[in-house]
């Protein structure tokens, strides 16, 4: 169980987060809300890439709000990025091994998982000479093969083809059956959006909702905009 | 550290199915020929000629260098005379273990003649080792000319403990000529490093690819120098890459010259820390800092 208490979080004078409690079990969560509100820096304080102004954060009960970034790691919690990170030299097995102590074929079914061909891409860099949507995946495999009991994925959606999108939705049910932890989405998604048991709403660097998916979608409007005939 | 072991680290276990020559201490330990390749040594100078027949496929030669004393300055010149059509692997390579207070210093100037479309790659490895305070200095000078659509790779890797290294190469390039150089260097301490590079692409469709990628650890100094000539319709792309740890200093100065309005000619430079991003994203996977680093640097080099 995760629990973020009394968590803000200020940058640049900028108050970016502001009182954040939520509790976090073992289901799928998602977290939604508009650009800027303070989602992807949310996930990072979970991850202990950025550090609460104030607040604490507990993992199953122990205060882990002073824990480095590799120490929670290594508790397990791991956090696929919004922005993939690319590697001069390192290849894309590389980064699984460094990700998952199994071998070979077993790494490579982290890439079938994300729609890439493991002979193709085990071997290619993870530099430029990727597409994005090709590093994106890449950069949700070395999280899936990490297997921990918390994982968050910060817009796995991004880059992704229309067509692949419903087979990664699909992919990260999977994770969850065998997994059974705590998986954090973030999306902006109406799909993934769909598979979740928990839904956040974030506004403005509060949350704005929290819930269930039954009580929190229909206050969605995702499918209406204004002026084209939505039901807002 | 045994001569076996140096002469493994600079070859890196290669096994030279066709001809080798191999230097020990300023002198020659071990030769061997074959009728598609003849090592003639040189009257009057340091060095060999390798003469390789036109049509020769598919052969692996060796040409390592080792010393494993104190107090050896050598100046090696070396011939490779590759005639057409051929396919050819060339390893050469130097290893120093200099124990001594003196300085150990090998100089090779390897000249290279690239029969009409042959292929070649040229694979050099430097690397010193040796607790002694003397110096372990290497100057290596490649001369490259190529003939009417050859094709050379050179990869060349100067792994550690190379005090003092200044590594030129000059290459020509005629028509349809095409050179890949690929330079990786490891400098820590108070080592330093430069490479000069100086290609003309003189030949229509001539193409230089050019890359180095270097870390430099401590408060060693590394500097990159390339001036690359467009002489015709050509196409050169120049990379250059440096990581620097803690004090360390690189310095990039790319000259490209178009003297031909259909010469294409690029130039790209990156120098900087680490990447913080590369470091977060090996920390969440659950590396340390420190293992972090090395997967990163390690990865770059490889
Ligand atoms: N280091 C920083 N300094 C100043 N402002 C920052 C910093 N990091 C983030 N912000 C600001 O904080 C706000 C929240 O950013 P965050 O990246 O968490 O948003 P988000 O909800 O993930 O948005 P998106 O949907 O676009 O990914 C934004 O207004 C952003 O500009
Ligand atoms: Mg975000």
């Amino acid at each position: 169980m995760l629990k973020l208490q009394d968590v803000c979080y200020s940058a640049m004078g900028k108050q970016i987060l502001k009182d954040i409690n939520l509790t976090f079990s073992d289901e799928i969560i998602v977290i939604t809300g508009a650009n800027g509100a303070g989602k992807s820096t949310l996930a990072k304080i979970i991850m202990g890439i950025l550090k609460p102004t104030s607040g604490k954060i507990f993992y199953n009960d122990q205060d882990i709000t002073d824990f480095s970034i590799t120490e929670r790691a290594k508790m397990g919690i791991a956090f696929a990025f919004q922005q993939p990170v690319k590697f001069k030299g390192l290849k894309v097995l590389d980064i699984l091994r460094l990700s998952s102590s199994e071998k070979g074929k077993s790494l490579s079914t982290y890439l079938s998982d994300v729609g890439l061909c493991a002979k193709e891409y085990l071997t290619r860099e993870l530099s430029g000479e990727l597409s994005g949507g090709e590093l994106k995946r890449i950069e949700i495999a070395s999280v899936l093969a990490r297997k921990c009991p918390i994982t968050i994925f910060d817009e796995p959606e991004a880059g992704i083809d229309l067509w692949s999108f419903s087979n990664l939705v699909q992919t990260f049910k999977n994770f969850q059956n065998q997994v059974k932890g705590t998986m954090i989405l973030i999306s902006h998604q109406e799909k993934m959006i769909e598979i979740a048991d928990t839904i956040i709403v974030m506004k403005e660097g509060k949350v704005e909702k929290v819930g269930k998916n039954h009580e929190i979608l229909p206050t969605l409007s995702i499918k209406s905009c204004k002026g084209c005939g939505g039901n807002r | 550290m045994k001569q076996d072991e140096l002469l493994n680290i600079v070859t890196d276990n290669a096994v030279f199915g066709g001809a080798y020559n191999i230097r020990v201490n300023g002198k020659l330990f071990d030769r061997k020929t074959n009728e598609n390749v003849d090592i003639v040594s040189k009257e009057g100078a340091s060095g060999i000629d390798i003469f390789i027949k036109d049509g020769t496929v598919g052969q692996t030669i060796g040409i390592p260098v080792v010393l494993t004393s104190g107090d050896i300055q050598e100046v090696v010149l070396n011939d490779f005379h590759i005639g057409k059509n051929c396919d050819v692997t060339i390893i050469a390579g130097c290893g120093i273990d200099n124990c001594s207070s003196c300085t150990s210093q090998h100089d090779g100037v390897h000249t290279f003649y690239v029969g009409q479309n042959s292929k070649v790659k040229y694979i050099e490895r430097h690397y010193g080792h040796g607790e002694g305070s003397g110096q372990k200095v290497m100057n290596p000078e490649t001369v490259i000319n190529m003939e009417k659509d050859s094709k050379m790779e050179m990869i060349t890797t100067q792994l550690e403990g190379v005090d003092s290294t200044v590594r030129k190469t000059t290459a020509h390039l005629a028509d349809g000529a095409n050179l890949v150089i690929t330079e990786k260097v490891l400098t820590t301490g108070e080592q330093k490093a430069t490479s000069i590079f100086d290609v003309d692409l003189d030949g229509k469709n001539s193409k230089a690819k050019l890359s180095s990628r270097v870390v430099a650890k401590d408060n060693s100094y590394q500097d990159f120098y390339s001036d690359v000539k467009g002489n015709n319709d050509c196409y050169a792309h120049i990379e250059c890459d440096a990581i620097i740890v803690n004090n360390a200093k690189v310095g990039s100065t790319p000259k490209i010259v178009a003297n031909h309005p259909d010469a294409s000619l690029v130039h790209e430079a990156t120098i900087g820390k680490i990447a913080g991003e590369q470091l977060l994203k090996l920390l969440s996977l659950g590396l340390d800092e420190k293992e972090a680093e090395d997967a990163i640097i390690q990865g770059f080099l490889k």
